[in-house]
């Protein structure tokens, strides 16, 4: 328990300093376009695959579960649609780019730590924690909301394509259960638990890189370690923020 | 100057550095000797703020580092430079980003300035066209190099080595010794270098340290290390056949006359 509180504490410490004013506004712009390019762009293939084949694996298991006549056949687009919007891509997505992007970020400053790279920047007076993660923290506030949005639309983009491929639900069908009693809410809501994650993701990775003490080994275990507390932490949020904004 | 007043640090119960007064002077390499764990490195780290010490005073121009602010404490960093033990250097960036590093980020130079700069401490440290390399594909003895082309390239007033000579062959060894002993002269900065190369000792040390049993043990001039009565300073210098032979013989000489 004293373990938790220290690394509580340890994280709001590191926060406080991240938060501090850049040294120079310039150098942080350059490395939060790197980050955009490394942690978002560079994540996209994975997000799109993924995305088009649940949309499509929903679309068929919904389409074989709704056996009852009583059920009209477009409730396949809109278990889709919902499915996707309130659920997959928002979280599930985030959980995945907790593995990518978190354990990419947990390694690289993990990294720099045991090789000196961050004392090297604490000796030429740079505040390390605010160089390293802020552009980083600020990257994936930007883009994952991009990110899972791409997401969203691939989901159901993969369903509406598998879907008619199967022949298990029709375009007009599917995308008339798109249309069904759709709320705008639903999209504000899962981008608001987008850019919680996306805090998360990178907060908590970089503070696991941050205080890796050791070797190689280490930083091993810190990647292992950060992307576990981002999923527990993401799960916990998503439940919270669901009571929230949803209940 | 750098001044050490009683600084103590421990970790847990184990005592690394116990009581240590000493004094760094302006325009001189002072050497900090001593056998591998001796704690070299830690009073190194407590020097330039890496470690907190438990007690004492680390004092810059007579101003205590210690007990500044973090933007004081910046400030005096923008003005060190520091050599680590594997280089430290920046594995995303190229040789050339590497040395423009510390310029982009404290001054106002124009990037051909920049460059400029860059070129010329490449150059001081004898390396040429390897601007574009990253720190991966160059040699040991190249990445010191660039090393402490980064490490000058603010004109530091503070220059800190953390054995510059570690993992490398005798001929390269004495070339960074020797650019070590010339940028300190030529740029009159206050230099601390740790190490255990009795070599280093002979080719720079204006100033000689030995820490022994997390104490400073001996203080004097590299002339003087060599005929010291300081039992473990000998054991520590003579530990290789060659130079007990050579002291050996020295002392025979000596009483023969």
């Amino acid at each position: 328990m004293t373990t938790l509180f220290s690394h509580i504490g340890r994280y709001f410490i590191m926060m406080r300093h991240v938060f501090a004013k850049p040294e120079k506004m310039r150098m942080y712009r350059i490395e939060l376009f790197h980050a955009i390019e490394t942690l978002g762009i560079n994540s996209l293939p994975i997000i799109a695959i993924i995305s088009l084949f649940m949309g499509a694996v929903i679309t068929i298991q919904a389409a074989f579960g709704f056996t009852s006549p009583w059920v009209p056949l477009y409730a396949v687009g809109v278990t889709t649609r919902d499915s996707i919007i309130l659920e997959f891509s928002p979280t599930i997505v985030s959980l995945i780019l907790a593995g990518k992007v978190g354990s990419n970020i947990a390694s690289e400053i993990g990294t720099m730590r045991v090789t000196e790279q961050i004392d090297a920047l604490e000796i030429m007076g740079i505040n390390s924690s605010a160089y390293l993660v802020l552009p980083k923290i600020i990257a994936c506030v930007i883009i994952n909301p991009f990110l899972i949005i791409i997401s969203m639309f691939l989901g159901v983009f993969g369903g509406w394509v598998l879907g008619m491929f199967a022949h298990v639900i029709t375009s007009y069908q599917y995308v008339y259960g798109l249309q069904f009693e759709f709320r705008p809410y639903n999209v504000t809501y899962a981008l608001i638990k987008t850019i919680v994650f996306a805090f998360i993701i990178a907060s908590v990775s970089a503070y696991h890189g941050y205080y890796t003490n050791g070797g190689a080994l280490e930083v091993g275990k810190s990647s292992t370690k950060a992307v576990v507390y981002c999923d527990i932490l993401i799960l916990l949020f998503n439940f919270i923020l669901t009571q929230l904004l949803l209940a | 100057m750098i001044e050490l007043i009683n600084v103590n640090k421990s970790f847990g119960k184990r005592t690394i550095i116990s009581d240590f007064s000493c004094r760094f002077e302006q325009g001189r390499a002072n050497l900090i000797i001593g056998e591998s764990g001796s704690g070299k490195t830690v009073l190194l780290k407590c020097i330039v703020g890496l470690t907190e010490v438990d007690s004492g005073q680390v004092l810059y121009n007579g101003r205590d580092f210690i007990k500044m602010n973090g933007r004081e404490k910046q400030n005096i960093r923008k003005e060190m430079g520091m050599l680590f033990q594997g280089g430290a250097l920046f594995d995303s960036k190229t040789v050339e980003e590497n040395v423009v590093f510390p310029l982009s980020m404290f001054t106002d130079m124009g990037e051909e300035e920049k460059i400029e700069r860059a070129n010329f401490c490449l150059s001081r440290v004898n390396l040429k066209n390897v601007n574009h390399l990253y720190p991966s594909e160059i040699s040991g003895g190249m990445k010191k190099r660039v090393a402490i082309a980064r490490a000058i390239a603010t004109n530091p007033r503070y220059l800190f080595c953390d054995e510059p000579n570690s993992g490398l062959d005798p001929k390269t060894a004495n070339v960074i010794d020797k650019l070590i002993h010339d940028i300190t002269i030529e740029y009159n900065m206050t230099t601390v270098v740790i190490t255990h190369d009795m070599n280093s000792v002979m080719e720079i040390g204006d100033k000689v340290l030995y820490l022994y049993n997390s104490r400073k043990w001996w203080e004097g001039a590299k002339e003087s290390i060599l005929g010291t009565d300081n039992k473990e300073l000998q054991e520590f210098i003579y530990v290789s056949k060659f130079l007990k032979e050579i002291r050996e013989r020295e002392l025979g000489d000596a009483g023969k006359k």
